[in-house]
């Protein structure tokens, strides 16, 4: 293993370059980007850093294997063409993982620099390189000869989107289906325009597009086809159809109004703008509100809510600070920007007033009992210990599940209990022949990465099985 | 891409009939189901029921009243022009076979999804006993269509100014009552007409269905806004729904989850009416 040295210019290699970000105090009032990214120098400075191993573990780390220190050392050579190019070999969407990807658990968990000091900031560099090149316009993709094979997505999402590029590199025909009117899935409806502008989904959407895939918004299999016709009619599927329902906690006065899920909060934030007073969709404002929930969504949602002028947002999560999933860079931020962390609370009701509007959320302090199947420790509520927070608005982010839709009308494809598709961790294939699925479909709601892994394991699986056909 | 909108009249009053080419939807279509369209890149995804489909032609057909921003927008579109997005077909569809006797009851706009479900009853063989009934002479929609898509049209007005001076609901009594043997009612209109009717019917020894309205957004399960409690249980009106057994709904909630925006949807449709006096629409 390399030692770790000083750096050429005598910099030190043990701190990263730090991203520019919007302030706290102004970011909270505007839905633009947190990180603002790396200027060249600030590239260049971070790049440098890298001891570009032999042996690269930040590889390893990587769900869809990006040549890491490869693009680094083309960034050290100042060839951002050809460092962004070298990522797309691998990330057909590295404009958006370099904004969402959990790095800190993947790559970066590996990078050898992480040892004594920081990890390479790989993740910023992605981005960097991407938005390099959608700044001196993208590349035309030169389209290979196509195989006459006819290969239907359904879902447009990370693990879709992925597969689909992956596909048309290959040659096949691939034609994407999507419910929505807007391609991207949780890209689009979920993930919120300060961490993830829309329009630079919609470029990468734009260059999946030049890769000869087809996209038919509007589109919904299970009601418009079933994935049996699809199966008729095209040589493969792959099922990318995320986990689209919303999980509720059953309690009582979940349905009042102003109770939310994180779904059509954040959909009618992100996806319809209801933020923006041009766009007609609304979302009902409050001075206070409570999101209920420890992961991304609900530091997502906590944050959407800050920005649409509530006075005080809080978190309400059973479990501690450790134990929530959301990336640290989102706790982190929500803090900074105000957030209250009610931590080891969770509510046992909702209460409201005569017109059915939510007044306040009452919940109970939790106390960490014995790990659970998961390894985490579980909560138990402390008996006597209710107490209520002032809400006008409540946001569920507790999870989600597949959304069923899909199945109606089809036949022979297995689901677990929990409605997941059964696939295989390698392939995608599942119980029907031609079907692969992959993403938050199979393994129930994860990250969007993990989803890209599989659309692009699935994809290889597809070519194969075209191949044999 | 694009829906262009065929042919656009107003029936009645404020209500409009749009023909909408949508090959994929009409192809799919079955009655009971809804679409959800989009006019333009800021407007907002609204759900309407399908009033008519041709499979053939391509088309779907939906028929709306001006109440809000939207729909008062929607009514200035004309044929030629498009919608942004339309999607569908959306929600379960009625699940409509030989039961003998059915008693459809629409009221107001109400009558235009009940329209499609009277030609599916008719050729399933049934009765169809159709009740349709509005404000007035002028609002009532649909009469020369019905008549043909029923074996029985009643049709009542509140003011009297047409067929009998009352409620639908009356006349759905007196059929009730009359000993005729009716398998099944479905009733579609207004929430507190679909509440009324669902309370006057519930003696009788038939089955009660009601199409409901609820606020989403997506239509496909994603949002859980439409969420309604039937018979105790959460359920989402897109997916689950729209039709529900009468007796296990929750109407008080539904009353007042579809108030849930009407300051923000008065004062936006107050905007609205002030930005077409000033020439801005």
């Amino acid at each position: 293993m390399p030692e770790i040295q000083e750096g050429k210019a005598g910099k030190a290699r043990k701190d990263r370059t730090p991203m520019p970000e919007q302030p706290a105090e102004e970011r909270r009032k505007n839905f633009n980007e947190v990180a603002l990214g790396y200027t060249k120098e600030d590239a260049l400075a971070e790049a440098s850093r890298c001891l570009n191993c032999k042996d690269p573990k930040c590889v390893e780390g990587c769900p869809v294997n990006v040549d890491i220190p490869g693009f680094i050392k083309l960034v050290c050579e100042e060839d951002f063409g050809g460092a962004i190019e070298k990522i797309k070999a691998t990330n057909a969407l590295p404009a958006i993982c370099g904004r969402v990807c959990p790095q800190e658990s993947q790559c970066e968990a590996l990078c050898v620099l992480g040892k004594k000091g920081e990890p390479v900031a790989i993740g910023r560099l992605e981005r960097f390189c991407a938005d390099y090149e959608r700044e001196q316009g993208v590349k035309a993709q030169e389209i290979p000869a196509p195989t006459g094979k006819k290969v239907a997505i359904v879902g447009s999402g990370p693990a879709g989107l992925t597969a689909a590029a992956d596909l048309a590199k290959l040659g096949h025909k691939v034609t994407i289906f999507e419910s929505l009117h807007k391609a991207g899935g949780v890209l689009s409806y979920g993930i919120p325009e300060f961490r993830l502008p829309k329009e630079i989904v919609r470029q990468e959407v734009e260059y999946i597009k030049q890769l000869g895939v087809e996209l038919r918004p509007n589109y919904i299999i299970g009601r418009i086809k079933t994935l049996d016709e699809l199966c008729d009619e095209f040589d493969a599927v792959f099922l990318g159809t995320g986990a689209g329902l919303p999980n509720f906690m059953g309690i009582e006065g979940e349905n009042l109004n102003g109770v939310y899920s994180a779904n059509e909060f954040l959909t009618r934030v992100n996806l319809m703008k209801a933020y923006d007073p041009e766009y007609d969709t609304m979302v009902r404002l409050g001075k206070h509100v409570v999101v209920v929930g420890g992961g991304n969504v609900a530091m997502d949602a906590a944050r959407s809510a800050l920005r649409l002028g509530a006075e005080e947002v809080s978190i309400v999560y059973r479990r501690g600070e450790d134990e929530m999933p959301a990336r640290r860079e989102e706790i982190e931020h929500a803090k900074e920007e105000g957030i209250t962390f009610r931590l080891l609370s969770n509510p046992t009701r909702i209460l409201g007033d005569e017109k059915f509007n939510v007044t306040a959320v009452e919940c109970i302090k939790m106390e960490l009992g014995e790990p659970d199947k998961s390894g985490r420790r579980s909560p138990v509520p402390k008996e006597g210990s209710e107490f209520t927070i002032p809400a006008e608005v409540v946001v569920i982010a507790i999870g989600t599940s597949p959304n069923p839709i899909i199945f109606k009308g089809s036949e022979g494809l297995e689901q677990n209990r929990r409605g997941t598709v059964i696939a295989d961790e390698e392939t995608g294939a599942t119980s029907k022949c031609g079907v692969f699925a992959g993403g938050d479909v199979v393994t129930g709601a994860a990250t969007v990465i993990s989803a890209m892994g599989a659309g692009k394991k699935a994809a290889k699986a597809i070519d194969e099985y075209l191949k044999e056909k | 891409m694009a829906y262009r909108i065929l042919e656009k009249e107003e029936i009645a009053p404020s209500v409009h009939r749009m023909v909408i080419d949508a090959p994929d939807v009409a192809k799919a279509a079955k009655a009971g189901q809804f679409i959800i369209l989009r006019i333009d890149e800021k407007g907002e995804r609204v759900p309407l029921t399908i009033a008519d489909f041709e499979t053939e032609k391509g088309t779907v057909t939906v028929i709306f009243q001006e109440m809000g921003k939207t729909t008062k927008q929607l009514a200035k579109l004309s044929a030629g022009g498009a919608l942004e997005d339309f999607v569908g077909p959306l929600g379960t569809p009625a699940d409509i076979r030989k039961l003998g006797t059915v008693i459809l009851v629409g009221g107001g706009v109400g009558v235009a999804p009940i329209y499609p479900q009277a030609k599916a009853y008719m050729k399933a063989g049934n009765r169809v006993f159709s009740i349709i009934g509005a404000r007035n002479k002028d609002l009532l929609i649909l009469e020369d269509e019905m008549r043909k898509a029923s074996t029985e049209l009643y049709i009542a007005t509140d003011d009297g100014s047409k067929g009998h001076h009352g409620f639908v609901t009356d006349i759905m009594k007196q059929i009730l009552d009359s000993g005729e043997k009716v398998a099944r009612v479905v009733i579609i209109g207004p929430p507190i007409m679909m509440k009324v009717g669902a309370g006057v019917a519930s003696p009788y020894d038939v089955e009660i269905l009601v199409s409901l309205n609820s606020i989403m957004v997506d239509g496909t399960g994603m949002c859980g806004g439409c969420r309604v409690t039937v018979g105790g249980e959460t359920k989402f009106t897109c997916v689950d729904g729209p039709e529900f057994d009468a007796r296990k709904v929750d109407f008080n909630q539904l009353l007042n989850r579809l108030a849930m925006y009407r300051g923000e949807e008065a004062k936006a449709t107050e905007k609205y009416e002030e930005e077409c006096r000033c020439g801005l629409h």
